[in-house]
């Protein structure tokens, strides 16, 4: 960077000293493709004395080599850095940019502004204290408009610039410009956005970006420069309740244990009563330890240590709080959610979801809505798609400890996690605990499943069949149901068309519907096994999510799944029930294997290969296995 | 209440991320390239995990072409803070004698780095690896994520970058991939060198100003750091009062002419300068993106 201040030449340790207490300010600017976004952000960099000789020499070079402005120095290619957004002119992902003036710091996420990129989006709102949505003065107030300023809202940022870009095309008109403020301003009203700034910029010629522009002489508000350096940011974090998850167990030797975090709500001092989170125990603080030295005091934002004065059970991912005004606990919640991910949300499928330190099993229920974000419209939904906002509610596996999103960003914003790519799928922001999750406890039952499993005089196990249409799962497990019967061991038998037509026959065929189906399905072969059962499932269930699903669902040991390997040509031969010819018309969708992926097993507990080993066997093979695992024996 | 300086909020923005990627990780590792950013990276892990001592091991990429100055300064630090260093030297690459002279620095990086550093993350089973890189250095990184996913093949794919919002990190991650790790991501050069000003760290003395012998190649000046540097027939190395911007290899490592011999006076350098820190470096310049293409392939 180079930097201006005259300071610095006669002294330098006054401007460090003052660069010191200089505060950060961090925003977005969204805008659509044509904007001018990347111009006006390398045109702030430049107009800050940002760029050094040799990044101006490599856009100079650029210019002439890739630009848009005739051999005109074009700033956006100072930030489309990475060559694939150079070959198609447009930004794919969010950057995060850094410059400095006298007064404050600054760290601008620049992203893209065309539909498929609105994660993008969310993402780089979610750090941001202000946003900067740019348009285009002869388009005026555009559809991506709406959503920029949506999510924005969404997100919680209150503070918007309206930045009207492009003025010098219409003439640096003001009735244009006061036109589109007009219309901004009511559209944003209706959204609870009211705390906005609207300045009239041309960022190509650099009208009001520093400097007032003798253009836009009937203009007396501030230049976009000079909003962002004075715009005052409260630190919501600072004056809310104290908080604190817990990352880390600090444990040196046996004389030391000390709980290390974050602060992200309000401030804690030594004596402080707290309560750790979901278990609820109290104890006070004992020290606030830092490598520099132990403090009275710490406030949000900083990462500190805390000892307490009790020995209370705390780990990872529990939260500690003032014990004068706690957070809530639940685990079922209602949340609007931000779908990230290419492929569908699917109510029911396990999911992670990750809040402040903690990681828990999530159900999602079916969509209550979603919103139109051009229109802002409620919609009837069964899923949500990528870039789609919904209403839903949350079903976790564990309590947790939270606040609402509108009180508690750290405590109440959390992402969603796939089980198997670990990939970020969505993020979600907690509106309210529900009700029920406070009303409905799980019933104690004195006879158990130890004492189902002594009198039927054998473990309980979950025996789950996964293969093609045709591979023989049924075929196999019925001879299986019939030689453990023989046993005298106490069976059932779980059949894919037959619970079809019954608990599940509402369901159709679409990946939605097949979770569900698997949902379900497991769900009643949990309780058979509760009640000492041997199940027999014989499903196809091709999602390797639904399968661990089911594995999760009962004990380690209790769950064994048999890979029915049929090869699709050879189930397709085999085309038992006519299904394959039906699907390979186009008559019967999402088949599995013809237009509907089958994701077969990694770690079954038996595979059986059915061009070379007969149902009998195959039979035998399963109850080996069964025998082996001392299912069949009594307990 | 007094909101946290702009030091201290990016202190506890990196001791944060540390911790998290400690917790979340089953062998983690702190990459130690010995310069200004490890140095300040590792002083911040001192206070992180503190009284307890970091839970890592230091791993320090050698392709036996540092400053003398730097590996001194290596064995020096190790010493003083106890800590366990890991030094991995490319054993294909030395057989093969890899040097920027006669294999060009393209060459020269790749086998020595990227896949030096391949070897060892492989090597000990490393799932996440903490690097000084910060966004403002260069555009590629300006897109990276603070916890950036790697395949099992090491590779960084940027259009598969999971989102990072507000201060929740995805570490999660199959066997056999792994994470890159940067904790000083939102720093800036110029927040580096006032901390390392505010918290008297200790830096490898090359960064002060100093008379060197040097050699001019190709306009930039190259410290004859030892006898393995040819000189043309008859060329003398010239002493100059030379320091560094940045430390790497010493044949690819550009030096600048300066008097700043003190902390405040290279900081008053930096903010006066007219080029950027990578001007030094060599391995930016093979072409445009390069940055990004290495990245790819597994550089840091």
């Amino acid at each position: 960077m180079a930097h201006v201040s005259a300071l610095i030449a006669s002294d330098i340790e006054r401007y460090l000293e003052s660069h010191e207490h200089k505060g950060l300010l961090r925003f977005i600017t969204c805008g659509s493709v044509d904007d001018g976004k990347s111009t006006l952000i390398g045109r702030m960099l430049y107009e800050a004395k940002m760029l050094y000789e040799d990044q101006l020499a490599a856009l100079e070079a650029d210019s002439r080599k890739f630009g848009t402005q005739g051999g005109d120095l074009d700033f956006a290619l100072l930030l489309d850095g990475l060559n694939a957004e150079r070959e198609q002119g447009i930004t794919i992902d969010v950057a995060y940019r850094f410059f400095s003036t006298d007064k404050r710091n600054f760290i601008v996420a620049d992203t893209p502004g065309h539909e498929q990129y609105t994660r993008n989006m969310v993402t780089g709102a979610s750090t941001a204290d202000v946003a900067v949505i740019l348009i285009d003065a002869r388009k005026g107030v555009l559809i991506q408009t709406r959503r920029h300023s949506y999510l924005v809202s969404l997100i919680g940022i209150r503070k918007v610039v309206l930045a009207i870009n492009k003025l010098d095309m219409v003439g640096y008109s003001q009735e244009v410009f006061d036109r589109i403020e007009a219309e901004y301003r009511a559209f944003a009203k209706q959204i609870g956005l009211d705390d906005i700034v609207c300045i009239p910029l041309s960022a190509l010629k650099g009208d009001n970006v520093t400097a007032p522009s003798a253009n836009t002489r009937w203009y007396h508000g501030p230049t976009l420069m000079g909003y962002l350096e004075t715009v005052v940011v409260e630190d919501r974090a600072l004056d809310s309740p104290f908080r604190m998850p817990v990352q880390w167990v600090n444990r040196p030797d046996l004389d030391f244990r000390g709980f290390s975090g974050r602060v992200v709500g309000g401030s804690v001092r030594r004596g402080d009563r707290i309560r750790a989170l979901p278990s609820g125990k109290e104890s006070t603080v004992a020290r606030i330890v830092t490598k520099d030295g132990n403090l009275d005091q710490a406030v949000a934002g900083q990462s500190i240590t805390l000892t307490l004065n009790d020995e209370i059970d705390i780990s990872r991912g529990d939260l500690i709080a003032t014990a004068d005004s706690p957070p809530g606990i639940a685990d079922q919640f209602e949340a609007a959610l931000i779908w990230m991910s290419e492929d569908e949300m699917f109510p029911g499928r396990p999911y992670l979801l990750k809040i402040g330190a903690k990681t828990v099993g999530v159900t999602i229920a079916t969509p209550k809505y979603k919103v139109n974000v051009n229109t802002l419209e409620h919609l009837a939904a069964k899923t949500l798609h990528l870039n789609e906002i919904g209403m839903c509610n949350l079903n976790l596996d564990q309590t947790i400890a939270f606040d609402p999103y509108a009180e508690n960003r750290d405590t109440g914003g959390f992402i969603l996690i796939d089980r198997l790519t670990n990939n970020t799928i969505g993020a979600g922001l907690l509106h309210f605990a529900l009700r029920r999750s406070q009303n409905i406890h799980w019933q104690a039952i004195e006879v158990n499943k130890r004492a189902h499993a002594a009198l039927n005089g054998h473990k309980p196990c979950v025996v789950w069949f996964t293969g093609f249409s045709g591979s023989g799962k049924s075929t196999i497990a019925n001879i299986a149901e019939k030689k453990l019967h023989a046993l005298g061991r106490h069976t059932y038998l779980l059949d894919g068309d037959n619970v079809r037509h019954g608990l599940n026959k509402d369901l159709g065929f679409t990946e939605a519907d097949r979770v569900e189906n698997i949902r379900r399905v497991a769900e009643v072969a949990r309780l058979m096994a509760d009640a000492g059962l041997i199940v027999l499932v014989s499903f196809i269930s091709p999602f390797r999510a639904e399968r661990r699903l089911a594995r999760d669902l009962v004990q380690e040991g209790e769950f064994c799944e048999v890979f029915v390997d049929t090869p699709l040509n050879v189930a397709e031969q085999r085309d038992t029930k006519g299904l394959y010819k039906k699907a390979r018309r186009g008559d019967l969708k999402n088949f599995t294997g013809i237009d509907s992926p089958y994701e077969p097993p990694e770690h079954a507990e038996v595979r059986i290969d059915t061009v070379t080993t007969a149902p009998d066997d195959a039979a035998e093979l399963i109850i080996g296995h069964l025998r082996e695992t001392g299912i069949l024996d009594p307990s | 209440m007094i909101p946290l300086t702009h030091l201290e909020r990016l202190e506890a923005e990196s001791i944060d991320i540390m911790r998290e990627a400690v917790s979340e990780s089953e062998r983690p590792v702190m990459l130690y390239s010995i310069g200004k950013d490890s140095s300040v990276m590792l002083h911040i892990a001192m206070k992180a995990f503190f009284p307890s001592r970091p839970p890592f091991p230091l791993l320090h990429v050698d392709t036996t072409w540092k400053f003398r100055e730097m590996i001194e300064f290596r064995g020096k630090m190790i010493r003083q803070l106890g800590l366990d260093l890991i030094v991995h030297i490319n054993p294909e690459a030395l057989a093969m004698g890899i040097n920027p002279f006669t294999h060009g620095s393209a060459v020269h990086t790749d086998i020595w780095k990227t896949q030096g550093l391949k070897q060892a993350l492989d090597k000990h089973g490393f799932d996440a690896a903490f690097g000084g890189a910060r966004r403002d250095e260069e555009k590629s990184r300006a897109k990276e994520r603070i916890f950036s996913f790697r395949s099992t093949q090491h590779r960084w794919d940027p259009k598969l970058q999971r989102p990072e919002l507000w201060r929740l990190y995805n570490a999660r991650k199959n066997k056999g991939e792994s994470m890159r790790v940067f904790p000083l991501s939102n720093w800036t050069e110029l927040d580096i060198w006032q901390y390392i000003h505010r918290e008297q760290i200790p830096i490898v003395p090359l960064y002060f100003s100093k008379e060197r012998p040097v050699v001019e190649r190709d306009g930039a000046l190259i410290m004859v750091d030892d006898e393995r540097m040819p000189l043309a027939p008859g060329e003398q190395p010239m002493m100059r009062k030379v320091r560094f911007r940045t430390l790497g290899c010493y044949p690819l490592t550009g030096a600048v002419e300066s008097e700043a011999d003190t902390l405040i006076a290279i900081i008053q350098e930096m903010l006066l300068a007219r080029t950027s820190e990578r001007q030094g470096r060599v391995i930016d310049h093979d072409s445009t993106g390069s940055m990004e293409k290495k990245k790819q392939e597994g550089y840091f």
